[in-house]
């Protein structure tokens, strides 16, 4: 019950205004009831930012409590050893396995998401149109821990030929050799996090396809464009930044997805240079298998990778901003 | 002569030798037949192979007559089309094999026994017990959440789409596409710092408050959505007849808006119901029946369905239940979903499409 | 380059409902024939069977034939594609390509036919869009966004564009009614120069307008909403302004009703 120092976030905030914030909100905030109504949408807005720093800090405290008793580097050590005495642990695995299935899984996705989104805005005979896109709508839906059900029952037995396949043709490269093992490894974990961001990046793909003017696909048809000239004369270039965001959406979800990774990994704390041997970790799927044995200080421990993954999804983020941002001046003249 | 320069490149007819209507279905069966065989003759023994066979075969052979018939404008165009196909089908592929799956091994226990029934004496690798338990625990976490959740998202919406100007607004804005893209173990790691600084132990709420977390942002963008459809007109209309800007929100622009807010409430309730993460960090999971968020260990289905997986040691009992238990989550989406655009559809404004 | 359009026993449908029916008329070539009636009475519709635009729109079907000199728009074999190529089209809002800048938009229709040297494309968009009046206005920021020009300039670019690719007939979808009374008279200006070289066709509400740019004027009329709409009477503009042989003409002209 002893959650009483976690309320004073939650209740709004009193009105109190300050004189000079007055006069910068709108004109109509004079009324009592006004000041009222100002004060609590903007209290919600406050707390919002409240807990982003919480998020921080916090996070941050608990982690420097682990790192300052590493005896390793915390980046660069290549193992995870919280009950050592001293403790040596460092995220290198982890931040390798994160970035490889998340490109892996963006490589696969971003094409054929926005194939799809075409598909649906463009291609699909109309009737099927609307059927199709409310499939994918509630495919987007699918919670991750039935993906991962589904990629660990059911996938991975059906990877066994193509990973031979890529073995035997591609083998030569190193990158996709395959020793033995079961085929629960980075491509597999890349493949099942591709499917499931697939309906994300094409849902909010297809919104700004949607949203190209018709007038803008009129000027290239009157031009005398195919259908393929007229999605790449006034449909990608209108949606670009669009894509991009919803592509980054994608790869947020896929750099913090949890429980299908731990659900289809069969986890080491190795890099693997070859994308199909099993082995690796990513940073999130390592606190959830770890979690439940962890001490305190191993919990600790794991709160400071989280805190690296929370800063990598915070640069993504504010990548994906900056791109839509600067591409505003153009896509934005006529919205 | 200027004139010329442009006369002489163009296409001196209208008329383009054109491809029947149906060679894309020819080149289609063509392929797939072609990818059965060569799969067959090889040996190959997925049929992942023999489906990307056909799919390149299928481009390739696109390419390579239209190009030959029609020229290469339009052959680009025609492989244009061809991808998208190619793509749309390899994504359904997946897709229905998961929903197949789901519902095939879903229905073997799922039953009214298995839904009013816990796992309190049943051992993970014996056949019987339910999730009776684990629903509890996910309605209460999720109504929590929600409380929470949904009425911060929509007042900071409002105070975004309203009053939002100055540097206050941007932070927020800013912020909330940060709070996004923030990972749902993050969060669940949050909740779990400041619990092991009071030193408790796991229980419902911490769940409901990182579930809350990661529903504000959600319920933000969409509710923002939605006010900025309010057209400015109505809102002008109501202020010159001098009606209070509070009161504009409330008797004008939220009843406006209202259903498609509410559809990105339940749609974001939707996504919370489903997160696994930061249950298995604060809420731990719990074979018995807890109906108290408040005090011990709690169960909930996504939490369910992890456990029934990853701590059988491939019993098969115990992947029913996961299949049956992913079946009734996913029906609970599915259903919120559904009630969702259905609201949205009934209480959509009347504007254009 | 202009051509003869002869239209004969053209229908349009929007799926079943059938929007304009059994017209038949000829545009001569280097001539501005001028569309008007009330709206509703399927010129615009009527415009855009023109350059199989029609068929775009969802439901859009069309019965009859459209002679290009002598070739029928709607043969069988013919490409869509290339008719639009050659019916080139201004729209009733200024639509650029936001994404593009000017030099870019004027460009974008030849660069879909063949390859063109730097120095062409040069020439062709300078020629493009002193034909279209905008060349001095904006010979110094070619590399900008065309949609940080006014409306008047944006619709001028439009026309640049049109006629960059040397088009055999130009439509116009009620090009001034988005634009300020200045840039509307310097759209007439150019319709004037553009008839040198162009079959030109102009759908528009304003009859002054109809009266001071066009050679030849057709008057659209429905017998009630939801009727199909339909070609009363073509004749030269004067005659039509000031003697119409059909009495809803004049009543239309004379503003009795619409």
């Amino acid at each position: 019950m002893d959650i009483s120092t976690q309320k004073p976030q939650s209740p709004p905030p009193l009105p109190q205004p300050s004189v000079t914030e007055q006069k910068r909100a709108a004109r109509g905030a004079t009324r009592p009831g006004d000041r009222i109504f100002l004060g609590l949408t903007r209290g919600s807005g406050i707390l919002l930012l409240v807990i982003m720093a919480a998020i921080a800090v916090f996070l941050t405290y608990r982690a420097s409590l682990a790192i300052s008793k590493d005896e390793g580097n915390f980046l660069t050590t290549f193992e995870w050893n919280t009950g050592a005495v001293p403790p040596v642990f460092g995220i290198a695995v982890l931040a390798f396995g994160t970035v490889v299935s998340s490109i892996i899984a963006m490589v696969i996705a971003v094409p054929i998401a926005v194939a799809i989104a075409l598909f649906l805005t463009h291609y699909a005979p109309r009737r099927l149109r609307g059927p199709i896109s409310y499939v994918i709508d509630l495919l987007a839906a699918v919670p991750s821990i039935v993906y991962g059900l589904w990629g660990a029952l059911i996938l991975v037995p059906h990877l066994n030929g193509l990973f031979g396949w890529l073995n035997d043709y591609l083998g030569w490269t190193g990158v996709f050799s395959w020793q033995d093992g079961p085929p629960r490894s980075m491509l597999t974990v890349g493949v099942l996090l591709a499917i499931m961001i697939l309906p994300i990046i094409t849902n909010v793909s297809r919104e700004v396809f949607r949203q190209v003017p018709q007038m803008h696909e009129e000027a290239a048809l009157a031009l005398g464009a195919t259908r393929w000239e007229v999605i790449r004369m006034a449909v990608l270039p209108f949606g670009r930044s669009g894509v991009i965001s919803a592509s980054m959406l994608g790869l947020g979800r896929a750099l913090g997805e949890t429980m299908a990774v731990a659900t289809v990994l069969s986890p080491s704390f190795t890099i693997q240079t070859s994308l199909l041997d099993p082995g690796g970790g990513t940073f999130a799927q390592n606190i959830a298998s770890k979690f439940s044995e962890a001490t305190e200080f191993g919990r600790d421990a794991l709160i400071a990778s989280g805190l690296v993954l929370f800063v990598i999804t915070l640069l993504v983020n504010g990548a994906a901003r900056a791109i839509i941002a600067r591409r505003k001046e153009y896509s934005g003249a006529n919205a | 002569m200027s004139t010329a320069l442009v006369a002489d490149k163009r296409p001196s007819t209208l008329r383009g030798a054109r491809l029947p209507k149906w060679s894309p279905w020819a080149i289609a069966t063509g392929s797939i037949a072609l990818g059965i065989g060569i799969g067959l003759a090889a040996g190959l023994d997925s049929e992942v192979q023999w489906g990307l066979l056909a799919g390149l075969l299928f481009l390739l052979g696109t390419y390579g007559i239209a190009a030959r018939v029609e020229g290469r404008r339009q052959a680009k165009d025609r492989i244009a089309t061809a991808l998208v196909w190619v793509a749309f089908i390899l994504a359904v592929v997946p897709l229905a094999s998961l929903v197949w799956a789901t519902v095939q091994r879903g229905v073997k226990v799922l039953d009214v026994y298995f839904l009013t029934h816990s796992m309190g004496v049943v051992a993970d690798s014996e056949p019987g017990g339910g999730i009776y338990h684990a629903i509890l625990g996910s309605l209460e976490q999720v109504g929590l959440a929600t409380l929470i959740g949904a009425p911060i998202g929509v007042l900071t919406a409002i105070y975004l789409v309203e009053y939002g100007r100055g540097s206050l607004a941007k932070a927020v804005t800013f912020f909330v596409d940060v709070m996004t893209g923030i990972p749902s173990i993050v969060a669940g790691l949050f909740i779990l710092s400041l619990m092991l600084m009071l030193d408790l132990q796991p229980f419902g709420f911490a769940g409901s408050l990182a579930l809350a977390i990661l529903m504000m942002p959600v319920v933000v963008r969409s509710t923002e959505e939605m006010l900025k459809l309010v057209p400015n007109e109505l809102r002008e209309a109501s202020l010159a007849l001098g009606v209070p800007k509070w009161r504009t929100i409330l008797k004008v622009v939220l009843p406006t808006s209202i259903g498609g807010i509410v559809t990105g409430i339940m749609l974001s309730i939707a996504r919370i119901a489903g997160e696994t993460a930061p249950v298995l960090l604060l809420v731990f999971g719990n074979p018995f029946i807890n109906a108290n968020p408040f005090e011990g260990a709690q169960a909930s289905l996504p939490l369910y369905i992890y456990q029934q997986y990853a701590q059988s040691a491939g019993s098969q009992p115990a992947y029913d239940r996961a299949w049956a238990a992913s079946l009734t989550l996913i029906a609970f989406v599915m259903i919120l979903n559904l009630v969702a655009r259905g609201i949205a559809r009934w209480k959509a404004p009347k504007t254009g499409r | 380059m202009a051509k003869r359009i002869d239209v004969s026993g053209l229908t349009a449908y929007y799926g079943s409902h059938k929007a304009i029916e059994d017209i038949s008329m000829t545009v001569e070539p280097r001539s501005v024939t001028a569309f008007i009636g009330p709206s509703g009475c399927g010129k615009s519709t009527f415009l855009r069977t023109l350059n199989r635009m029609h068929e775009v729109t969802s439901g859009g079907r069309v019965e009859g034939k459209v002679l290009l000199d002598d070739e029928d728009l709607y043969g069988a074999g013919i490409d869509p594609v290339s008719v639009r190529r050659e019916v080139g089209m201004v729209f009733q809002r200024p639509n650029p390509f936001p994404t593009m800048s000017i030099f870019d938009n004027v460009a974008a229709g030849l660069r879909l036919n063949g390859s063109y040297k730097k120095s062409e494309l040069g020439d062709i968009v300078e020629r493009s869009l002193k034909g279209a009046n905008l060349w001095n206005e904006v010979k110094d920021r070619l590399n900008k966004p065309g949609s940080g020009l006014s409306g008047g300039q944006q619709q001028r670019l439009c026309i640049a564009r049109a006629i960059a690719v040397e088009p055999n007939v130009l439509l116009m979808d009620e090009p001034c009614s988005a634009l300020d009374p200045i840039s509307t008279l310097a759209i007439e200006d150019l319709i004037g120069e553009l008839k040198e070289r162009f079959t030109i066709v102009i759908v528009t509400h304003n009859m002054q307008q109809a009266a001071r740019v066009s050679d030849r004027t057709a008057f659209f009329n429905l017998a009630a909403v939801g009727q199909p709409g339909k070609l009363i009477e073509i004749d030269e503009t004067e005659r039509i302004f000031s003697n119409p042989s059909v009495q809803a003409t004049e009543d239309y002209i004379s503003g009795r009703f619409g």
